[in-house]
């Protein structure tokens, strides 16, 4: 397989999975809204944090209200994670590999693209934007399932996986990080108001909570539900379970000596992780998740290096 | 109500199924016959069946200069053309002649230039050439062929004279397209295959992935053949993907292509980089290689001249491939068959006027709105003065254009295109005049396509057939009447 084919598909599914990310993120967050009393104002502020964007919204938009975070999130085309951009780069990425992924998958993305622009702007209002942020997320869901069902598992189809749980694992190191900053507590007897709830939204920003309950069968608390995230291997957000994912795709992948020990490093992190130490120490979280972003963000930089450039 | 084939008939042009005497030719009889027995509204379904088709399989061109979505879906007519097969194969003959001649008129080229020494072409018409490659010099391709696949464009005059208007010798477009008129064709009247002997052109991808592995310069049993494109933007974009496809070879592009050291070519792959034996080009001359031409260019391969004249790897068509389809040129074509081949050409030129000439420019300039004239190295219908449709003021232009430029002009007489029924808008069927592009293989072996792409002007009276300019396609069937009229 090309090179340029195989990076092609590989951005394609990371942005198939960005466009749904974002979509979910920004719906479970106004359903938090809409639970908790005025005087806890959930900080839309955190989600462009969240995607590391802060400059690129602070130059454009005077406050982070609302109306500006989603339309950042949604509809800028500007904000290169937003999820328009998202689908447009995908659907560019995915035009020019035509030839080597179902007609069907073009098909999807194209559509999907054309949907989302055309209602947008209707869409993304206080109204529509269940329906329309659920249609983005199933738009996605259906790509992802049609490439399963219909593509060859050969090598391409084994970058755009690598693509999608490298992304994935992205997504959830970095809910994990910022919404973990406001809900851990910083003493013993401190409490954080609607911590219940709030954990619950976390566990939902990545469609975990009904898995989470048939796992744990105890109330959602914050130690566990890093637990889960970090190193539960079945629920497919986990990031212990998208590493096992992006494993299984190198062994399959030829020359992937190199990239093996780098995942195997990874993987030993997470699993290494002293959860319930770092569920009492913000401050250790949050460097212990700097220290696996960078590890992945190294893992792109391999990937691409032996892969695509050479 | 259905078509009367003699209410249809418009005297004074020749039409491809209907003679003269308001009767279906003896070929197309059964066709005539069949669509007759169709009432309005069954043609209607027909015609739709072939535009969901169409949209299905994705059959598109790209226009350049349009914002947003540049596929354009494909515009078809159902009615077939028809030619009859000893007709066609007088044609065929003729097309393998003249590119075999065409051929051995290049290697010449850049080889002795005998036919320059002998004087049967003047010397400064090559040396001027904007399509004469010194870099070619001294290159000796594999079986002395540098256009590997032609395009020739075929129209028929009123008396029924088939000519040669062009001969396409760089990176012809247009074979997917025939390819597919034929699976909407199949899909749309497949009634009409089982009764009649229409010769089949499916065989044409696996004949040019043979014609292209031959060149291959190692001895290896599976030669990597790629194709090459410009990228998605390239108007013939979808022909680059379905030729690749179908002959189940790499689509690249030049970012995915490197010359090593060892001045072999060599594309990019997630297993490492793979030797490349054979590049079917589907990119300019002048994009080829910037370490030779536009050095700003980045759709080629840096070095990729040096691994062809080291011999490391074959390109068709050759690069300097197309001197030999300059339009001053096409007008010795009789003279280069004869030349090289000891023949008389089978299918005639269009009488062609060189305004290169004094005498010939004389008559060019006296008779502008009788005239067709053309620049030498266009291609695409652009930039073309038709003098009886033309205004004065474009005529006064043109005049001035080949004062100062008489290399660059030819001139010929306008010729009264043939016609065929053609389903327009309303849903009637009216003649529409029409053109024929056969493509020829030529390596160790010449094949020619059974039939070709026909393309038709949809606008009445027009004569322009490009798609890029209002122009469709039909299906072309070359039919066996075993011989009986």
């Amino acid at each position: 397989m090309l090179s340029r084919v195989a990076e092609n598909i590989y951005w394609m599914a990371r942005y198939i999975e960005r466009a749904e990310n974002t979509a979910r993120l920004l719906s479970v967050s106004s359903h938090l809204l809409l639970d908790l009393p005025r005087t806890t104002p959930i900080s839309w502020a955190s989600l462009v944090s969240l995607i590391s964007a802060e400059e690129a919204f602070n130059s454009r938009y005077p406050s982070a209200d609302e109306a500006s975070v989603i339309h950042f999130l949604a509809a800028d085309r500007d904000n290169p994670s937003s999820i328009l951009s998202a689908l447009a780069m995908a659907r560019e990425n995915l035009r020019t590999v035509r030839d080597v992924v179902p007609r069907e998958a073009w098909e999807q993305v194209n559509t999907l693209f054309l949907e989302v622009r055309r209602e947008l702007v209707h869409g993304i209002g206080r109204s529509h934007r269940h329906d329309f942020l659920k249609r983005v997320i199933a738009g996605c869901q259906q790509l992802t399932g049609l490439l399963a069902g219909t593509m060859s598992h050969d090598i391409g189809y084994h970058f755009a996986r690598t693509g999608r749980n490298l992304e994935r694992a992205d997504m959830t190191s970095r809910i994990l990080d910022i919404r973990s900053q406001n809900l851990l507590p910083r003493s013993a007897d401190e409490l954080t108001p609607f911590e219940n709830i709030q954990w619950m939204s976390v566990l939902k920003s990545v469609s975990a909570y009904q898995m989470y309950r048939q796992h744990f069968r105890i109330r959602v608390r914050g130690t566990e539900v890093l637990r889960f995230l970090l190193q539960d291997f079945q629920f497919p957000r986990a990031i212990a379970h998208c590493l096992e994912e992006v494993a299984g795709c190198a062994e399959r992948m030829p020359r992937s000596e190199a990239v093996k020990p780098h995942i195997r490093a990874l993987q030993l992190q997470v699993a290494e992780a002293d959860v319930a130490e770092l569920a009492n120490a913000p401050d250790d979280l949050h460097r212990f998740i700097d220290g696996l972003q960078l590890g992945m963000s190294q893992l792109h930089a391999q990937i691409t290096e032996i892969w695509f450039r050479q | 109500m259905s078509i009367d084939w003699k209410t249809y008939h418009r005297p004074g042009l020749f039409d491809e199924l209907i003679g003269d005497d308001g009767q279906p030719r003896p070929a197309a009889r059964a066709l005539c016959d069949h669509l007759a027995s169709l009432s309005d509204s069954e043609l209607r379904e027909r015609k739709d069946a072939s535009e969901l088709a169409i949209l299905t399989m994705g059959i598109t061109f790209t226009v350049y200069g349009e914002g947003g979505d540049v596929d354009r879906a494909w515009p078809f007519d159902i009615i077939p053309r028809v030619i009859e097969l000893r007709e066609w194969q007088r044609i065929e003959a003729g097309l393998k002649q003249r590119l075999q001649a065409l051929n051995c008129f290049i290697d010449d080229l850049y080889g002795e230039q005998h036919i320059l020494r002998d004087g049967v072409i003047p010397s400064e018409l090559i040396l001027e050439s904007k399509n004469f490659r010194p870099e070619c010099v001294g290159v000796r391709p594999s079986f002395g062929v540098w256009a590997h696949i032609c395009g020739s464009d075929l129209v028929r005059d009123a008396d029924g004279t088939v000519y040669v208007l062009e001969d396409n010798l760089r990176v012809p477009s247009g074979v997917s397209y025939m390819l597919e008129n034929r699976q909407v064709m199949k899909r749309v009247l497949p009634e009409l295959f089982e009764n009649a002997t229409i010769l089949p052109v499916d065989d044409y991808p696996s004949q040019l992935f043979d014609t292209l592995a031959a060149l291959s310069p190692r001895p290896v049993d599976y030669p990597e053949v790629v194709v090459l494109t410009p990228g998605i933007y390239n108007s013939a974009y979808f022909e680059h993907a379905y030729l690749a496809q179908q002959m189940g070879v790499e689509l690249v592009e030049g970012r995915d292509l490197l010359v090593d050291d060892d001045d072999c070519v060599y594309m990019r792959t997630v297993a490492g980089l793979e030797r490349v034996d054979v590049i079917y080009r589907r990119i300019d001359d002048l994009f080829l290689d910037p370490e030779v031409f536009h050095p700003d260019s980045m759709l080629g391969v840096p070095g990729l001249m040096r691994a062809w004249r080291a011999g490391n790897v074959a390109l068709a068509n050759a690069p300097g491939a197309g001197v030999a389809d300059d339009k001053v040129v096409y007008a010795y074509v009789p003279q280069i068959i004869r030349y090289y081949l000891d023949q008389e050409a089978i299918i005639p030129n269009v009488p062609t006027y060189l305004c290169m000439d004094d005498a010939q420019r004389a008559h060019v300039l006296a008779n502008l709105d009788q005239l067709v004239v053309k620049p030498a190295n266009e291609s695409g219908g652009y930039g073309m003065l038709v003098g009886p449709h033309a205004s004065e003021m474009e005529r006064k232009r043109f005049a001035e254009l080949i004062e100062k430029q008489p290399r660059n002009y030819i001139a010929q007489p306008t010729l009264s295109l043939s016609v065929a029924p053609t389903l327009i808008d309303d849903g009637t069927i009216a003649p529409r005049h029409l053109d024929l592009r056969p493509f020829i293989l030529q390596a160790e072996q010449s094949h020619v396509t059974a039939g070709g792409l026909t393309r038709v002007a949809l606008r009445e009276g027009s004569l322009v057939v490009n798609s890029s300019q209002g122009g469709g396609s039909k299906d072309t069937w070359i039919v066996d009447t075993g011989g009986a009229d």
